[in-house]
């Protein structure tokens, strides 16, 4: 009893590292989405100098840690150039895993761009339409589909690297957790914890099974 | 008048080369089919005239006027992209496989270059659309998707979604082989239609009765090169080379 009642009153706190986690997640996989298909559609592109950019982007970002990318960018970066200084914890993070993510998204957003059959581009260029206009009414259109299940992928991911943010003291689930194990001296605190990230990793695999359902419906 | 015409078209893919001085004239209103066979250039030649493959050398004509003209792999007397894109508008094409736009209904599939190409509004982009949708039998299917149709019925919008861009020759390449043979006929119907209308046809086709009912000529190819052109009478009954009496042997 006496147990149950201390997990119920840790829960305030727990929700309000909850809703961090939930909010950060889905802010930066939206940012690394977005951002993942300008750069996908950037490799892909004839002119060498973007495609070697976006290339040299996607191995910086997937090659060196997530954590000292953040650990950089709300650190190191103001020391050199404090102009550029960000004062919000939220945002330094936001920006850091946004710009993670879109190495991660744009190798599976153009792996799917790439799966889309050449007789689309064929038939779209035969009735007149600018490359422009066939990936942004077909091809891109088309790829969604495709792109659901890794982008669901990634979200999970997302999920759990989030956890890494409080190295820069940001208040989400897993530091909450941590902080009130440190103060109640009980590890108690990690099982309702982590029953949240299960609910949460549950309740968005359902999200996107049902997206997944709804755009194959479309065609 | 010739519609379309080329001089010495060249093409090659590499060391490969795969058309060979290849001259065509095809006269507006006329139906021509293309017969040889696989692997003589066929689709190839019919790609390199709406610049799906770029030619190596040699010059293509629409309707009298320079399209490309090209040697050593490079452009000369390069126009103007408006008056090009305008003389590529005039052609349309239908693919063997037909690659119809599979995120759109069969409305979106028609009516999306008249409204994204020509600029028209979407009513009057879907009005043109439904009006050829019709032509080919299809209005029950506006608003469902390619994936549950037929190929024939696939192939018979793949024709109506070019028909939308007004084009004034029809670029056909093997528009049936890809079907079941209980599908062929609804498509050769199609195309026999718009051949009744005085639509200047360009067909590669393996189809002899669709060449005999309608063509006025039939061009044999072989080895990218054009060994025979004639009424389907001379080139059926009477080819003369070797490899054009060995090609109809084998597929009659
Ligand atoms: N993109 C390409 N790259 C290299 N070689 C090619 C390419 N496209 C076609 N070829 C070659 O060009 C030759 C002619 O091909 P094409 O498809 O035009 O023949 P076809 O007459 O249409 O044959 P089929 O009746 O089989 O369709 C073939 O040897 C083919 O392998
Ligand atoms: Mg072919």
């Amino acid at each position: 009893m006496d147990t149950l009642q201390k997990m119920i009153s840790w829960l305030p706190q727990l929700l309000d590292g909850t809703r961090i986690t939930i909010l950060m997640t889905i802010t930066s996989t939206c940012a690394g989405v977005i951002l993942g298909i300008f750069l996908a559609l950037g490799k892909i592109s004839r002119n060498v100098v973007i495609s070697k950019l976006c290339s040299a982007y996607i191995f910086f970002f997937r090659g060196t840690p997530l954590l000292m990318q953040l650990y950089f960018l709300y650190y190191a970066v103001p020391m050199f150039l404090p102009a550029l200084t960000i004062n919000s914890r939220f945002l330094a993070a936001f920006i850091a895993y946004g710009l993670n993510s879109a190495a991660y998204c744009a190798e599976f957003i153009r792996a799917a761009i790439q799966s889309i059959d050449h007789g689309q581009f064929e038939a779209a260029k035969a009735l007149g339409l600018s490359y422009g206009q066939t990936m942004r009414l077909l091809i891109i259109p088309q790829s969604i589909r495709r792109l659901v299940p890794p982008v669901g992928n990634e979200f999970i991911m997302m999920l759990k690297d989030v956890s890494l943010v409080s190295i820069i003291s940001l208040g989400d689930l897993t530091k909450v957790t941590r902080s009130i194990n440190s103060s109640a001296a009980t590890p108690l605190v990690f099982i309702p914890s982590m029953i949240i990230y299960l609910i949460i990793t549950a309740f968005f695999t359902f999200v996107f099974n049902r997206v997944e359902a709804h755009v194959a419906k479309k065609e | 008048m010739s519609m379309i015409r080329t001089e010495n078209l060249c093409k090659s893919f590499g060391d490969l080369e795969v058309l060979k001085d290849v001259n065509v004239e095809v006269d507006t209103g006329e139906v021509v089919v293309v017969i040889g066979p696989s692997g003589a250039g066929k689709s190839t030649f019919l790609r390199s005239l709406n610049t799906l493959e770029e030619i190596t050398s040699g010059k293509i004509f629409i309707e009298d006027k320079i399209f490309i003209h090209r040697e050593n792999n490079k452009t000369l007397d390069k126009m103007d992209n408006a008056a090009f894109k305008a003389l590529l508008l005039e052609m349309g094409m239908v693919f063997q496989r037909f690659n119809l736009f599979p995120n759109k209904t069969v409305l979106g599939n028609v009516a999306l270059a008249p409204m994204q190409v020509r600029k028209k509004s979407r009513e009057e982009a879907e009005a043109i659309a439904k009006r050829l949708i019709d032509r080919v039998g299809l209005s029950d299917k506006l608003d469902v998707y390619p994936s549950k149709l037929s190929g024939g019925q696939q192939q018979r919008v793949a024709i109506a979604r070019a028909l939308a861009m007004e084009p004034k020759i029809m670029l056909f390449d093997e528009p049936t082989s890809a079907l079941d043979p209980e599908l062929v006929g609804e498509v050769l119907n199609v195309m026999k239609d718009l051949a009744r209308d005085g639509m200047t046809m360009l067909v590669v086709t393996h189809e002899m009765g669709f060449a005999r009912e309608v063509a006025d000529k039939v061009i044999f190819m072989a080895d990218g090169q054009v060994l025979e052109t004639g009424t389907p009478e001379e080139i059926f009954s009477a080819p003369k080379t070797d490899k054009a009496k060995q090609f109809l042997a084998s597929i009659l």
